[in-house]
């Protein structure tokens, strides 16, 4: 029993001291960037406690806008009061997938950079079966799901196919597939395929109904299945991570390749399997984000949960259930910033700067055990990824 | 000079490196410090040249207690050291490497490197060097290194100096050479702190010897205590040096190597045309200088090398372009020159690293699953037969010292069917207990049959276990030779020189 708290806190301790951490010292950048406060620096009586209203303030609004919101509860119940969840979890479904793809090559010893341009080929390929392709319910969906993920994992695939082949390195060149396709999809929305009849913005036709990823609770809730695609997804990830051939041989690769290609692992195929498995995660991301929230291509229709991902995965130190929690915190702070800004009179921009410093001080165990002045805080192994000549 | 430590303590984390060690050093006297692998000599040294700083504890020069926080104090109080690996730049000439650090200036600031030539050739003279100060290092060969690292402590008047296992990366003639060297600086007034963990030399060389185990000195013994003295109060125990070799019987060939070229990416041969025959039963050794191909021809065996040109055959059977999966699975067992980069995956369970080859087959996976109760019985089994010594299968191998590591390597190669056992330097940086037990199962593995291809550059390790003797120099074999070669036989051929 002992040794399992151990383990729980030596996993959960040093991302949570993070959390509280980066809250604080974004505390003071909330009060110190508030023209009220700054008024009152000459009265210390007054400044603390105004200071400690406007933190108050704005957190409780990040609070209400990603989770429970009184005010919507209030004449509709308190089921109603969970739209700001519902929205979160919307928000976290495509990051958890692109997340985990990001995760999954970290465990091989790859630096996927390009969950972006993943996602976006599967967010085309689901979208194009999606109004294209007339089917029954079920099979449209499943149809329209597997389209966006044969897809990313073919774009993914690539990758890992250059890296084996050239030795061409996976962040350069997933930098640049991403590029390539934030101006595929810039161009395919102006062909007569993808454009919407009569509109001359970049936007495609809506998916048909029988595409759509089923709605979880009742009309009133944008949240859809796609959660339970994502957390399904996730555990499967864990599953051939630490209960396969195939996630041991991810594993050996990425925590020393010599040593693995000696023991007659393939490098290269492991290299090529993982970069296609990491497309397909981001491609179902796009995929699920398509079918279950946007139903119609959009030209930003990525946004940033690509680049998100990264961070996502740091956070989550490259573990499918870490994964999925951070991403559940950046689909709160996300959210949950939104209406921050808009009732208080702090900016959505501190939702930047409280994901930045948690990161920074997960990235960097060191620093929090210097400033918390923890010793021998048990900490994992940083997350490797091979340098320019790996 | 004399030096003397007193009480000289350093602890990392929960480990204590030097547990107050206390020994000096006599004017003009060449003292042998003999321990194992990791029984703190280095630890000791550094803190002696100021790399490291000391928990507590004294150093004194002539008597009088110094503080040493880095190498310039230990420079300006007279001790110069030549470390283990060196310390030279390799684009740089052998002038600039010895000047580093000192150099001399003129008004505007230019380099002026006339008074620091002058030194060094008189220098070199006075020791029957030759040495070009215009070379750059990286051209010239490590015996010649080892000189500019020596020649670069005595330029700043080191009386005391501390060569740190000078002779790891010796031929057998350059030891001799350095051991020669030596015994001239004593002479010339210089005392000498030797650290080495072989006993052949340190008894060649040393007025005294202290032995170090486990961080503490254990004992110190006169050059005329026997190998087996020597040994057994390094390690604590009575030691076998020999391993008994019981007669057996040559079988048929298992592999044979024809023509064998090497090649790196840029198309230099780096083992060129070797051939050979290995017949079960039969240890065959290639020995030779480090860096003359013998790590590219092990690795090409299993088919790790890319640009290999000429024929393998493993009973018969052409191997040359299997993968390496295939190759292990043909029947060779494979344990790699370095442990730590090639042999194990640190981060990975004992159990885990046991099954890098084997994790497809039962019992270890059924299908793409993988059985972890399987695969832990299965490391436990191999733990008790390897006598692999862990807390549990489940720590990582990181956790495990060097001989334990080798053992999970053995364990692991060694329990596949075996017709060939390629060991790398398979005791490089082990203790004297761990070496033993390689042997051991070296030697089992003739015994029962097999064919054993044995790379070292340990000369005692290739007398002590090969029926034959290849040597290797730039990339050829040079000879073919009976196990009873002479030591000086197998040296020259080891500097290149066929008679």
């Amino acid at each position: 029993m002992k040794k399992i708290l151990d383990r729980v806190l030596g996993s959960t301790l040093l991302p949570g001291l993070s959390f509280l951490l980066a809250f604080s010292i974004s505390g003071f950048v909330i009060a110190l960037s508030d023209s009220k406060v700054l008024k009152l620096v000459g009265s210390p009586g007054k400044f603390l406690g105004t200071a400690l209203a406007t933190v108050g303030n704005a957190y409780l609004a990040l609070f209400q806008g990603s989770i429970y919101d009184p005010n919507l509860a209030r004449g509709h119940g308190f089921l109603q009061g969970l739209y700001p969840l519902s929205e979160t979890i919307v928000t976290a479904t495509p990051l958890i997938l692109t997340g985990l793809a990001v995760a999954l090559a970290f465990q091989s010893g790859l630096f996927n950079i390009g969950a972006q341009g993943q996602f976006i080929f599967g967010a085309i390929a689901a979208s194009y079966v999606g109004f294209h392709v007339t089917l029954t319910p079920v099979l449209h969906v499943l149809l329209a799901l597997f389209a966006g993920i044969a897809s990313a994992a073919v774009w993914g695939g690539i990758v890992g196919l250059l890296k084996a082949r050239t030795g061409a390195h996976e962040v350069i060149v997933t930098i640049m597939m991403n590029y390539i396709a934030g101006f595929f999809i810039l161009w395919i929305l102006k062909t007569t395929t993808f454009l919407r009849h009569g509109r001359i913005d970049p936007i495609a036709p809506e998916v048909h109904q029988s595409a759509q990823l089923p709605h979880l609770a009742g009309p009133n809730f944008r949240l859809h299945a796609g959660i339970l695609i994502a957390l399904a997804t996730a555990a499967l990830v864990w599953w051939l991570l630490n209960r396969t051939t195939i996630g041991f041989r991810f594993r050996a690769v990425g925590a020393n390749a010599a040593a693995a290609k000696t023991a007659g692992i393939s490098v290269a195929t492991v290299t090529i399997a993982t970069m296609a498995l990491c497309g397909a995660l981001a491609g179902l991301g796009g995929a699920v984000h398509v079918l279950g929230s946007e139903y119609a291509l959009t030209a930003d229709i990525a946004g940033s949960f690509g680049f998100d991902a990264i961070t996502v995965a740091l956070l989550g130190r490259a573990r499918p259930l870490g994964t999925v929690f951070a991403a559940l915190l950046f689909g709160a702070l996300r959210t949950g910033g939104r209406t921050m800004q808009a009732n208080t009179t702090t900016p959505l921009d501190i939702v930047l700067v409280i994901q930045a410093l948690i990161v920074l001080f997960i990235a960097a165990p060191t620093l929090i055990r210097f400033i918390l002045r923890i010793k021998n805080l048990k900490t994992q192994d940083a997350i490797k990824s091979k340098g320019w000549n790996g | 000079m004399s030096l003397e430590l007193k009480g000289i303590t350093k602890s990392f984390g929960p480990l204590v490196a030097n547990d107050s060690i206390d020994l000096f050093v006599n004017d003009g006297e060449i003292l042998a410090i003999l321990g194992e692998n990791g029984a703190g000599k280095s630890t000791l040294m550094n803190i002696v040249y100021g790399l490291l700083a000391a928990d507590s504890g004294e150093i004194l020069v002539d008597g009088k207690a110094v503080t040493i926080n880095e190498p310039r104090d230990a420079l300006s109080a007279g001790i110069g050291m030549v470390h283990q690996h060196f310390m030279l730049i390799p684009v740089f000439t052998v002038l600039e490497n010895i000047v580093l650090g000192h150099e001399a200036t003129s008004k505007l600031g230019a380099l002026n490197l006339v008074q620091a030539r002058e030194k060094l050739l008189a220098l070199a003279t006075d020791f029957g060097f030759t040495i070009d100060p215009d070379a750059l290092i990286e051209d010239l060969p490590v015996g010649v290194q080892q000189r500019v690292e020596i020649l670069k402590a005595l330029m700043y008047d080191a009386k005391i100096l501390i060569l740190d296992e000078p002779t790891a990366v010796l031929t057998p003639q350059e030891t001799d050479e350095l051991l020669e060297v030596i015994k001239r600086l004593r002479a010339q007034g210089s005392s000498v702190i030797f650290i080495s963990h072989k006993l052949r030399e340190v008894k060649a060389l040393a007025d005294r010897i202290t032995v170090i185990r486990r961080g503490k000195v254990v004992g110190s013994a006169a050059p005329s205590a026997s190998q087996e003295e020597l040994a057994s109060l390094m390690v604590g125990r009575a030691v076998n040096l020999a391993p008994d070799r019981t007669p057996h019987t040559i079988g048929d060939v298992v592999l044979k190597v024809e023509g064998l070229t090497v090649s790196d990416p840029t198309g230099r041969a780096l083992v060129k045309a070797v051939s050979f025959d290995l017949r079960g039963g039969e240890v065959l050794a290639i020995a030779g200088v480090q860096g003359n191909g013998q790590s590219e021809l092990a690795q090409a065996i299993i088919n790790l090398e890319d640009h290999v040109h000429g024929s393998i055959l493993l009973d018969d059977k052409e191997i040359v372009g299997l993968s390496v999966h295939q190759s292990l699975h043909e029947g060779i067992a494979y344990i790699p020159e370095s442990r730590e980069e090639d042999g194990l995956i640190s981060s990975f369970s004992i159990a885990d690293n046991l099954i890098l080859d084997t994790h497809r087959e039962p019992p270890y996976a059924k299908g793409i699953s993988l059985s972890p109760s399987a695969i832990e019985t299965e490391a436990a089994l191999k733990a008790e037969e390897f006598d692999i010594r862990a807390q549990s299968i489940k720590d990582p191998a990181s956790s495990l010292s060097g001989g334990n590591k080798q053992k999970v390597v053995l364990a692991r190669e060694l329990s596949r069917p075996v017709k060939l056992l390629v060991a790398s330097q398979p005791t490089r940086g082990l203790d004297v207990g761990s070496i033993e037990f390689v042997h051991e199962r070296i030697l089992a593995e003739r015994d029962a049959g097999r064919a054993v291809l044995l790379f070292s550059t340990e000369l005692d390790e290739v007398l002590a276990l090969a029926d034959r003797i290849a040597v290797m120099y730039a990339g050829q074999i040079l000879a073919i030779v009976d196990a009873t070669v002479s030591r000086e036989k197998l040296g020259l051929l080891m500097a290149g020189v066929v008679e």
